[in-house]
C-alpha cells in the first residue's frame, strides 16, 4: 500500500512544480486527441446527418457500419494505420510514420465513427416535422439543415466528448504509429506503459491522475448533456 | 529460449508451478526487489550487482551470453559508421549525427548503450538521438524504417532480420558481450523452486538445451551456455 501511496503524493508534487517532462506530454496527448477529434468532427458530422436524414437502399448497413465504428479495437487501427504508411506501405512517401501526424491519423479513425453514431442519433431524435414546417414557412433546404442541427447541437457537443474521451485514453493505436518517442511522438498513455516499466510510478501516477481528470471532465460534459435533454425546447406546433 | 527451457525444467521438477514474466533487466530488478518474483535472469551485470551488495539476492550465478550488435541502414553511403572497434563506430555516428534510436526504457540493452557512450566520450542528445521507449522488436522496426543506427541483442535483431532493412555496423568487440545471470531473491516467497531453478538452469541438461537453442530456426547458436563448472 505504501507503493501507492507514495507514488500518488509524489505525483501531486511533481504537478504541482511544473516538471517539463510531464507537461510537455499532457500537451501533446491535448495536441494528437484535439486534432483527431476536430478532423474526426469534420468528416462525422456531415456522415451522421446524411445517414440521419437520407433515404437509400443499403442505408441500415452503412448505419450498422458506422456503429461498428464504435467499437473498433484501437490496436487493429493501429496495424492498418502502421502498414498503410511505412516504407513499403502505399502511404510511405508522406513519411508520416513515428509522427504526430501518423497519431492524428489513427485517431482520427477511432473518432470519426463516434461523431458520425452520436450525430446520426441526435439528429434522428429531432423531429421531422420541425424541417417541413421550416421549410412551409420558407426556409431554403439550407436553413432547414442548420435548423435541425441547431436541435441537436447538445448531442453533437457530447459526441466530441466522448470520441475525445475515448482517443485519449487509447494506447494501442498510438504506441504503434507513433513508436513512444521522446519529446515528440510520447503522450499520456504510452507515458504511463513506459514510466511503469522502468518503476517510475511517481511519474506514472502524475499523468494517469491528469488522464482521470481528463476522463472525468468529458463523461460529466455528456451526462450534463444527456440531463438537459428531456428539457429540450419543444417543435413548432401548429 | 523459455518455450524450451520451460518444459524440461517443468518435467525434471513437476512439484513446481514456474510462470514466466518476460520484461527487461531493469524491470525485472525492480519486481524481485519488490518481491513479484523469486528467481530472476537478467543481463545487467552493474544492476545486478548492486541487487546482489544491497542484499536483496541469496546468490548469483553465470548462465549463458551472447552479443550485442549495433546495427544500421542497409546502404552504405557517406554517412555510414561501421567496423569491429565499437567505440569508433559510436563516436561515428555522433560525430556525423546520423540517426540513433534509443531504447530509452532503462532495460538491460539500454544500460549497456549508455556504457557504449560514455566510453566513447559521448552525451547523447539532439536531433539526431530519438528516445524511443519500447522493446528491441520495435525499436528495430523504427530503425529499419527511419535508416536509423541502434544497438541490438543478436537474438532479437536475427529472428527479425528477414523484415528489416538493417545490417550490422559493428560485432565482436569485447564491449559488446552479453552475459546473462540468474539470481535467487532472497526471502522468496517460493525459495526452494526458485533455488530448484537457478541450480538446474546451470546443469549440464539445461546447459545443452541453451546451447542448441536456435541451431535448427536459424542456422545457429544464439546463446553460448558458460555456466561455472556445471553438475548433475
Amino acid at each position: 500500500m505504501d507503493v501507492f501511496v507514495d507514488a500518488v503524493r509524489q505525483a501531486f508534487g511533481l504537478l504541482v512544480s511544473g516538471d517539463p517532462y510531464l507537461w510537455q506530454i499532457i500537451g501533446r496527448s491535448l495536441q494528437v486527441s484535439g486534432l483527431a477529434v476536430f478532423f474526426g468532427l469534420l468528416a462525422g458530422i456531415p456522415l451522421g446527418t446524411w445517414l440521419g436524414l437520407a433515404r437509400f437502399p443499403g442505408r441500415g448497413a452503412a448505419v450498422a457500419l458506422v456503429n461498428t465504428g464504435l467499437a473498433l479495437p484501437p490496436v487493429v487501427v493501429g496495424l492498418f494505420v502502421y502498414l498503410l504508411l511505412s516504407r513499403q506501405g502505399p502511404l510511405g512517401g508522406l513519411n508520416w510514420l513515428y509522427t504526430p501526424s501518423a497519431m492524428i491519423a489513427a485517431q482520427f479513425v477511432l473518432a470519426a465513427p463516434y461523431v458520425a453514431a452520436i450525430t446520426l442519433a441526435a439528429v434522428q431524435s429531432v423531429p421531422p416535422e420541425l424541417r417541413l414546417q421550416a421549410r412551409a414557412l420558407g426556409a431554403s433546404r439550407w436553413q432547414a439543415l442548420m435548423l435541425h442541427l441547431r436541435e441537436a447541437r447538445l448531442s453533437l457537443m457530447a459526441a466530441v466528448a466522448a470520441g475525445f474521451g475515448a482517443v485519449i485514453s487509447e494506447v494501442g493505436a498510438v504506441i504503434m504509429v507513433g513508436g513512444n518517442v521522446h519529446g515528440e511522438t510520447r503522450v499520456i498513455t504510452t507515458a504511463i506503459v513506459l514510466e511503469t516499466r522502468r518503476g517510475r510510478f511517481a511519474t506514472a501516477m502524475a499523468l494517469g491522475l491528469i488522464l482521470l481528470v481528463i476522463a472525468f471532465a468529458a463523461n460529466a460534459f455528456i451526462t450534463r448533456v444527456q440531463q438537459a435533454q428531456p428539457r429540450r425546447r419543444r417543435p413548432l406546433t401548429s | 529460449m523459455f518455450e524450451e527451457l520451460m518444459p524440461a525444467f517443468q518435467s525434471a521438477y513437476p512439484q513446481y508451478r514456474v510462470r514466466v514474466i518476460a520484461v527487461g533487466s531493469g524491470e525485472a530488478l525492480r519486481l524481485a526487489a519488490r518481491g513479484d518474483a523469486d528467481v530472476v535472469l537478467s543481463h545487467s551485470p552493474r544492476a545486478e550487482v548492486e541487487f546482489m551488495s544491497s542484499g536483496r539476492g541469496e546468490y548469483r550465478r553465470r548462465v549463458m551470453f551472447n552479443d550485442f550488435v549495433v546495427v544500421g541502414p542497409e546502404n552504405h553511403t557517406a554517412r555510414s559508421c561501421g567496423g569491429a572497434d565499437v567505440i569508433v563506430v559510436m563516436t561515428c555516428i555522433a560525430e556525423l549525427g546520423v540517426l540513433f534510436i534509443s531504447r530509452g526504457d532503462d532495460s538491460g540493452t539500454h544500460a549497456r548503450e549508455r556504457d557504449l557512450w560514455q566510453a566513447s566520450d559521448v552525451l547523447p542528445g539532439g536531433d539526431w538521438y530519438l528516445e524511443a521507449g519500447q522493446r528491441m522488436g520495435a525499436v528495430l522496426m523504427m530503425a529499419s524504417e527511419k535508416d536509423a543506427y541502434t544497438l541490438s541483442d543478436r537474438g532479437t535483431y536475427l529472428s527479425l532480420s528477414d523484415r528489416l532493412q538493417l545490417r550490422v555496423a559493428s560485432e565482436g568487440d569485447p564491449r559488446l558481450r552479453n552475459q546473462y545471470s540468474v539470481i535467487v531473491v532472497r526471502d522468496a516467497s517460493n525459495a526452494d523452486g526458485a533455488r530448484a531453478f537457478a541450480d538446474w538452469v546451470v546443469s549440464i541438461t539445461a546447459q545443452e538445451i541453451i546451447g542448441g537453442f536456435g541451431v535448427e530456426r536459424l542456422g545457429r547458436r544464439l546463446f553460448s551456455p558458460n555456466a561455472e563448472a556445471p553438475g548433475k
